[in-house]
């Protein structure tokens, strides 16, 4: 089973990755971006019978910091 | 006092910090290796050192803090063995949870490699004892994702309880309400992004950073 994991991080936290890509769109001329919001995605290859539960441990323990990130897992 | 260093693949203060260990107790720390399941007996002391532990994969300090050994270390700070976090090793503390908050990329994006001024906010630590509260000090940092961040409920709590040791004189990186480091509520783990290491004789600059460590020398022995 193919997984991807998307982590972004939470309303609030200030990213300053997003801004300065958002700055570096400004300056290639593309008007009107009004935030960009960096973050991760991960695509996992996963034995079938693995459980929502030990996905979402698996997000919790390591792929994401919940302190500041925010995930949600798709499943391909 | 006998202490240990913690050795990561990527560590690269771990040196520092084993000079400044042995400079002021007068015995050499146990280096210990990241992939170890136990540490060495009767610790007074465990530094988690800087560098970039894994090449900073993930984000800093993620893979660090679930490694062998620092499952080891969690325990021992449980149990009330001071446990120091310097810059990588500060970042490796949020990411087990003994410490609260995360370290961001620094606001500026740049990385930051200079002395700064340091304010000390609380001296009624082991970690912080043999400063004055309120007193400047002049500390090198040297990092790229030193900006802290927690949120406004926690930042409230910690400067409450009195658990934030360190700010920056000048806001260098963007660290929520300028924290540079803190403590657990135990009072017994500090985090701290600037290098007390790298600041501990007079062809340093200064032995502000000596201080800190004769001070827990004096308030653990």
């Amino acid at each position: 089973m193919k997984l991807r994991i998307i982590v972004t991080l939470k309303n609030g936290v200030l990213d300053p990755q997003g801004k300065a890509i958002q700055n570096a769109l400004g300056g290639l001329g593309f008007e009107g971006v009004e935030d960009v919001r960096a973050g991760k995605i991960f695509e996992l290859e996963v034995a079938d019978s693995t459980s929502d539960a030990a996905i979402d441990e698996m997000c919790r323990k390591l792929l994401a910091n919940t302190v500041i990130e925010n995930y949600r897992v798709e499943k391909l | 006092m006998k202490t240990a260093v913690i050795v990561f693949p990527g560590s690269n203060c771990d040196r520092d910090i084993a000079v400044a260990l042995e400079s002021v107790t007068g015995t050499k720390p146990h280096m210990v290796w990241h992939g170890d399941s136990e540490l060495p007996e009767g610790l007074g002391l465990i530094a988690l050192p800087g560098g970039f532990s894994y090449g900073d994969y993930l984000r800093c300090g993620a893979i660090a803090a679930r490694s062998p050994v620092v499952q080891a270390v969690i325990e021992a700070a449980n149990r009330g063995t001071p446990v120091i976090g310097i810059c990588n090793g500060f970042q490796t503390l949020t990411e087990t949870g003994l410490l609260p908050g995360a370290l961001m990329r620094n606001a500026g994006l740049d990385f930051v490699c200079r002395d700064v001024p340091l304010v000390v906010d609380n001296s009624q630590s082991i970690f912080t004892s043999a400063y004055q509260a309120g007193e400047h000090l002049s500390i090198p940092v040297a990092h790229h994702d030193g900006n802290y961040f927690a949120d406004a409920e926690t930042l409230d709590r910690l400067e409450g309880e009195g658990r934030v040791a360190f700010r920056y004189g000048e806001n260098i990186n963007g660290s929520a309400r300028g924290i540079a480091g803190v403590m657990n509520a135990a009072g017994n783990v500090l985090g701290m992004m600037p290098h007390p290491e790298r600041k501990i004789e007079a062809a340093h600059g200064g032995n502000d950073g000596r201080r800190l460590f004769e001070g827990l020398l004096a308030a653990v022995a």
